[in-house]
């Protein structure tokens, strides 16, 4: 089993907010995280498998490239996460939700079973791992 | 399983010396990290924690309350001070090892008891080459 690991790095706006609160109770709630900002994300994905006993790679990195701009940086590179995207409607941006739903994305754009990890860096001094079950940490 | 790490900063120096070994013999073993007049780094700590994501807010714990426990239980102990002089390393050598099992130890319970998250792992930073991972083992 080898994993391979490749970052990407994309910048988006977002702002926390609950539909049913008040601008104040958001506020309240959120802190500042309730006003436009904005990140400079980045994005490592982990694979593992078995390589390819021709090819000599897990996967190829050129499609895995494709695969993460078409996944990630198409979707939401420099774009606002709740007004451009529609996956902010009823959660809030935090990571841990943006680091859950690249997750899901990633998961279900790969071969099966092939994505061992995510880790998404919101700033170089907060990231959130998604781990697959069984993978380790 | 999913985590949030969040990274802080102190400048604090140390003496790697143990109390078990001779000067001599401290010399031998630790080289110029046993200077009795100490020398210091920047050290970065990272602290992560695990749990469920809070279905309103999504954070697994809200991260003014894990700055507010990092601050008041590591930052405010350690930033600029000699470690060697803190009664958490009176038996012990500040190592960035023992570092991080020491903040570890500082953090689990108030963490579990303020947020419901659980703390996965303890990360120190010695130097940008230099990183110390303690985690326990479940």
């Amino acid at each position: 089993m080898v994993r391979i690991t490749r970052a990407i790095d994309f910048s988006a706006s977002l702002r926390y907010r609950r539909p049913e609160l008040s601008a104040a109770e958001n506020r309240r709630l959120f802190g500042r995280a309730a006003m436009p900002h904005g990140h400079n994300y980045r994005l490592e994905v982990t694979l593992c498998g078995t390589p390819d006993p021709v090819s000599g790679m897990v996967l190829d990195l050129k499609q895995l490239k494709d695969l993460l701009e078409r996944e990630v940086v198409a979707r939401f590179d420099h774009r606002d996460l709740v007004a451009d995207t529609p996956y902010f409607e009823k959660e809030v941006p935090t990571p841990e939700n943006f680091a859950s739903l690249l997750y899901r994305l990633l998961e279900a754009a790969l071969p099966s079973g092939m994505l061992a990890a995510i880790r998404l860096y919101q700033d170089p001094d907060c990231f959130v791992d998604v781990t697959a079950p069984g993978a380790g940490a | 399983m999913i985590s949030v790490t969040r990274r802080y900063w102190f400048p604090a120096a140390h003496v790697l010396r143990s109390p078990a070994l001779s000067d001599a013999e401290n010399t031998a073993l630790y080289g110029k990290c046993a200077n009795p007049h100490g020398h210091g780094h920047n050290y970065g700590l990272e602290v992560s924690v695990a749990g469920a994501r809070n279905s309103r807010t999504g954070w697994i714990v809200p991260p003014e309350t894990l700055d507010a426990l990092v601050r008041e239980r590591v930052l405010e102990r350690f930033n600029h001070c000699l470690l060697n002089e803190d009664p958490l390393f009176r038996d012990l050598v500040p190592s960035a090892e023992n570092i991080a099992m020491v903040v570890y130890r500082e953090l689990a319970a108030p963490l579990a008891e303020a947020s419901g998250g659980r703390l996965v792992r303890v990360g120190v930073i010695e130097t940008p080459r230099n990183r110390f991972d303690y985690e326990e083992t479940r």
